[in-house]
Order: C-alpha cells, then sequence, then structure tokens
C-alpha cells in the first residue's frame, strides 16, 4: 500500500487499466441517466422554476420553506415520527424474519421468504381499504364489533387520531422488500463450516451463533439493508397518498415526500420542489452516516 | 482425534434435539406472521375471482361460492381493443424486462467486483457516489431524466426503457457488499496464477456470489416488469404491458374486480422469476462449501 503511494497517479491508472475497464459501462450509463439528473436538479432549488419560466432567487425557496410554509415544518414532523417508528421495526423485522427462515428446511424457506416480500411487489395495498374501511362492514371494525371491543364503528383512514397509525401498519406490511432480500442472501452466503468449528468450540445455542458468527459475517448485508430502509422510510409518501387520500385529514399523513409531490405535480413549482428534496436529502444524509459509523466497525474501508 | 469426533456428536446430537422443537417453535411464529401478510393478497385474489354480483355485497365476503374468471376475461377483452394486438405488449414488456435483467447483472456485477475488490485511484469516491445517489430522492429527477432522454434523441425507442434501468445503484452496492466479504487471498491466488481481473470477476468470484446475484436478478426483473414509459414512448406499438394493463383496469363495468385480476395477472412473472431464483440458490448452496 505504502509502495503504491509512492508512484505517480497516471502509472497506477494504467497499472488497473482492466479495473477501469470493467467499470466503464456502468459509470457511462450511471453518469448520463443519474449523475447529471441529480446534479441539474441541485441549482434548481435556488430558482422559480415552473416548467415555463426561470429566473434565480437564492435562498428564497428555503426561507419561505422554514419561515412561512406551515405545512412543510408539520411534514418534517410526520416524516420523523414516520421514520423513526417504520425505520428501526421494519429494519429488526427484515432481519429476525430472515434469520428465522433460514433455520427452516429449503421448501419452507422458499415459501416463506415469498410471503414475506410479495407484500412489496404485489402493489395491491388498496386492499388495506377494505380492512380499515369506515363503516360496519370494514373488516377490522366488524371484527372489534363482534368481539364487542367497540359500539360504534371507527373512522379508520379519516379520524385524524389513526391515520398516522393506519400508514405505519401498511407501510411496515409493505417494507419487507430490498433489505429482506439482501439479508436471506446474505444468511444464505455463511459457511456452514464456520458453525460447526464454533460448536466445538463451546457455542451452543442459537443465541450465541447470532452474535459471534451471524451478525459479523452478515455486516455488508445490514449496512445496505440499513441504507435501503433509511430511503423507504424518510421517502415514503405514496403509500400514505393512495390510502388516506391526498391531502389527508388536517394533513397527518403529510410526509416531506407528499409535499415534494404536491409542488411538482399539482402546483409545478419545481424550483421549490427542489429544494424540498433537497432538505430531505440532508436528513437522510445524517441518517446514513449515522448507520455507517455503526456498522464501520465490522466492515474495513467503511466508516 | 478420536476424543474430538466424540464430542464433536454429542455436541452436534445435542443441538439436533434443540434444534427440532426450536424449528417448530420458529415455523408456528413464521406462520403466525405470515397469516398477517398475505391476509390483504389472498383478499385480492379473491376480488379477482368474484363475480360482479357478489362485489357489491355488503358486508363483504372473506371468500366466494361462484368462483368465476370473468374479470380476467373482461380486462382480456379490452386489452383487445386496443389498437395495437397484445402479443406486441407483451412482446415489448419481454423485450424491455430481459435487456434490463441481463444488462443489469452484468454490468453491476463487474463493476461491484472493481469497486469491491480493485485499489485504484477513485474507488472511495465512486463508492460514496454511489451512496448519495440512493440517498437523493427526488421527484424532480424525473423531469430532468426526460430533458436527458430527449435530448439523447431516444424518446420513442425500446432505448428509451432499457438504458436507464441498467445502471442500478443499488444492485451495484447490494453486489458491492456481498463481495466485499471474499477473502483477498482466493483473488490473490488468481492473480499470481495469472488469471486477469475479468476472469477472476466471473470464474472464481461471482459463482460464489449466487445468492446475491439471484437477489439482483428478482430486483431487476421486478423493476423492470414494472416500467410503465410514460411520457418517453407515446408511439402505441412500443408500449409496455403494465401501461396497458393499467388502462384495462380502469375500465369497465366492475373496476374494482377487474383491477384485481389485473394486479394478479402481473404479479405471476415476478413470482415465477423469484421461485426459480430461490431453487437456484438454494440448490447451489447446498453443494458448495468453498469459503476461505
Amino acid at each position: 500500500m505504502k509502495k503504491a503511494k509512492n508512484k505517480p497517479l497516471i502509472r497506477q491508472i494504467i497499472k488497473n487499466k482492466e479495473c477501469y475497464l470493467m467499470l466503464l459501462p456502468f459509470m457511462l450509463l450511471f453518469i448520463v441517466f443519474t449523475i447529471i439528473p441529480v446534479i441539474m436538479t441541485v441549482p434548481m432549488a435556488f430558482t422559480d422554476f415552473d416548467m415555463v419560466n426561470s429566473e434565480f432567487v437564492g435562498f428564497s425557496n428555503f426561507y419561505n420553506l422554514f419561515l412561512s410554509d406551515k405545512i412543510f415544518i408539520d411534514s418534517i414532523k410526520t416524516t420523523l415520527i414516520f421514520a423513526l417508528v417504520t425505520g428501526p421495526v421494519s429494519y429488526v423485522l427484515c432481519f429476525l424474519l430472515a434469520w428465522m427462515i433460514n433455520e427452516l428446511p429449503p421448501v419452507l424457506k422458499t415459501i416463506f421468504t415469498l410471503i414475506f416480500y410479495a407484500p412489496s411487489i404485489a402493489g395491491v395495498y388498496t386492499m388495506w381499504q377494505l380492512i380499515f374501511s369506515g363503516d360496519a362492514y370494514g373488516y377490522l371494525n366488524s371484527l372489534l364489533f363482534n368481539l364487542g371491543i367497540i359500539t360504534s364503528p371507527v373512522q379508520w383512514m379519516t379520524d385524524s387520531r389513526y391515520i398516522l397509525g393506519v400508514v405505519i401498519i401498511v407501510q411496515l406490511w409493505i417494507s419487507l422488500g430490498a433489505g429482506f432480500l439482501a439479508m436471506r442472501a446474505g444468511f444464505q452466503n455463511i459457511d456452514k463450516s464456520q458453525y460447526e468449528a464454533a460448536a466445538i468450540e463451546g457455542i451452543r445455542t442459537r443465541w450465541q451463533e447470532l452474535i459471534y458468527i451471524t451478525i459479523p459475517s452478515m455486516a455488508p448485508q445490514m449496512l445496505f439493508a440499513a441504507v435501503m430502509q433509511i430511503v423507504s422510510s424518510f421517502a415514503a409518501g405514496t403509500v400514505a397518498q393512495n390510502l388516506v387520500g391526498f391531502p389527508s385529514t388536517d394533513y397527518k399523513a403529510h410526509t416531506v415526500m407528499t409535499h415534494a409531490f404536491d409542488y411538482t405535480w399539482v402546483r409545478y413549482e419545481i424550483g421549490y420542489s427542489a429544494a424540498i428534496c433537497m432538505i430531505l436529502f440532508a436528513v437522510m444524509y445524517i441518517a446514513n452516516r449515522f448507520v455507517s459509523r455503526f456498522f464501520g466497525k465490522y466492515i474495513d474501508g467503511e466508516a | 482425534m478420536s476424543d474430538i469426533n466424540v464430542k464433536k456428536l454429542k455436541a452436534s446430537n445435542k443441538q439436533a434435539g434443540k434444534k427440532i422443537g426450536g424449528t417448530v417453535f420458529i415455523f408456528i411464529v413464521l406462520f403466525i406472521i405470515g397469516l398477517f401478510m398475505i391476509f390483504p393478497i389472498y383478499l385480492a385474489v379473491v376480488m379477482s375471482i368474484k363475480p360482479v354480483e357478489e362485489l357489491f355485497v355488503f358486508p363483504p365476503k372473506l371468500y366466494t361460492l361462484n368462483p368465476t374468471l370473468d374479470n380476467f376475461r373482461d380486462m382480456f377483452d379490452s386489452l383487445g381493443n386496443m389498437w395495437v394486438p397484445f402479443s406486441r405488449y407483451l412482446f415489448n414488456s419481454l423485450l424491455v424486462t430481459s435487456a434490463v435483467t441481463v444488462g443489469q447483472c452484468f454490468i453491476c456485477a463487474m463493476a461491484a467486483f472493481v469497486l469491491a475488490k480493485g485499489r485504484f485511484p477513485g474507488n472511495k469516491l465512486i463508492n460514496s457516489i454511489i451512496v448519495i445517489s440512493l440517498l437523493y430522492q427526488s421527484n424532480v429527477i424525473y423531469i430532468m431524466q426526460y430533458i436527458i432522454i430527449s435530448e439523447l434523441g431516444m424518446i420513442n425507442t425500446y432505448r428509451a426503457l432499457i438504458l436507464p434501468s441498467i445502471a442500478s445503484p443499488m444492485s451495484l452496492f447490494l453486489l458491492k457488499q456481498s463481495i466485499s466479504n471474499t477473502p483477498d487471498a482466493m483473488i490473490e491466488a488468481a492473480k499470481v496464477d495469472g488469471a486477469n481481473m475479468f476472469t477472476i470477476c466471473w470464474k472464481i468470484v461471482m459463482p460464489n456470489q449466487k445468492p446475491a446475484l439471484m437477489t439482483v436478478v428478482i430486483f431487476a426483473f421486478q423493476s423492470a416488469w414494472s416500467i410503465q414509459g410514460g411520457s418517453l414512448v407515446y408511439n402505441e406499438a412500443l408500449k409496455t404491458l403494465p401501461t396497458v394493463v393499467m388502462q384495462a383496469a380502469a375500465s369497465g363495468i366492475s373496476r374494482a374486480g377487474v383491477a384485481m385480476a389485473a394486479a394478479v395477472f402481473m404479479l405471476i412473472p415476478p413470482v415465477l422469476i423469484f421461485t426459480a431464483a430461490q431453487k437456484n440458490v438454494i440448490e447451489t448452496m447446498a453443494h458448495s462449501g468453498i469459503k476461505e
């Protein structure tokens, strides 16, 4: 490593030309379709772009967001509550379920993985509207009715006390996606002989196996799942919009992403929307630093 | 020597006893959570096979006495009434999906290997840019992507549907994380034997990365299968299945039933791919124990 540092940059690049060549197709497409669009959105946040006109307005979008947009401030609160509940809960669920599934025989492994993963790809979360339906015929209401817990139907999706809870449940239901599958793959990649070796050395319980073998060898996948979890919990909004309406009663399920959606596709105030997304990015970036620092001790080269 | 074997045997016997009890317990817990997970999907399937007159029955029933494929027939009928034959949409979807899936696996796997194991100037920078791009969620990006695609003159081509989805930072990040577990010694040994990076990537590293690769296949297939094109293609003959299935779902008298039929129908291919990929992983992992 020390030797490499002393070499001039150009020689290092030539020495690694194979690496660059293998990276080239990805980087080419990535730069054109992701990096450039992302960079283009940054200056947008300082304009009042509305699809037709665009004028530089300095930081005024940001002033307006924090000083006069009360709905935005509320949406930050909603997003934080939402993310701090769904993020960790879903993450722990992903891990525990992936681990439990791993203990089962092969056929059951496939079946259970599919059952837990299916909600995230099925696109049928509107079915929850039948369950949470506000009349006495909604499945949940009629169940609680029969059990004698309630005497009049509860307006799950319009009563401001319950909206966020309903959205959180549905989001959790849908959230066993990329992170969950990555963890399943991680478990499948653990070398079985490590467990045999550990059994001789006195590791007996599944709990001990988990702490001393499983988690250390899964750390990279766990970091991946954590990043995906940050993205899906902070940038959530679509589920709430389709489920409890847009805008929801008293803006109870109005997340930052919903706010950005509103300004992009309803009001066409793109500049303002770009500023909203920028703030959301800052929050997610901080969360990511926190998470990678935590996993950094297991993975070298990361921190 | 034999002492160790006896010890090992005892340990594994003891574990086996505990394991059966534990496995049953785990099965019961997973089964209960599984019921909760599958219930809404079950409702969707029931709704898709309910006859029209039962759709409006109150209270809604959890089952149907007269299952029918009417909703599916209605969906295919309205698909048949489009300007372009159904088979064309199916072909478009299969073309786009397979191009994206194969391209994404191939290109992301190579890049992930290099980023995980190569030591070259710029490596760290690229790695952090990829994570940052995952974190930067903005619906304004779609507008910018549209501008770029149209600047490149790709509007109304298959390329507009395929190329933007190939370089997926998510797939790359997952593969890179998974490859980082591969012992360096294995790669160094291959280098000593004179293998170049490309050979090491495909002959040595990737065969051990089946679970991660198959996961990427599932992600790629599923995201590509749902590509709608939206404003990127306006030529009817280039549109994909989801675009027209959604249109069909929004028509007809028993909309809710047809919409669910559409959702159930679109779910079938991803589920098949998922099952095939999982089976592949479990089979290969049962046979290979080569690591370290």
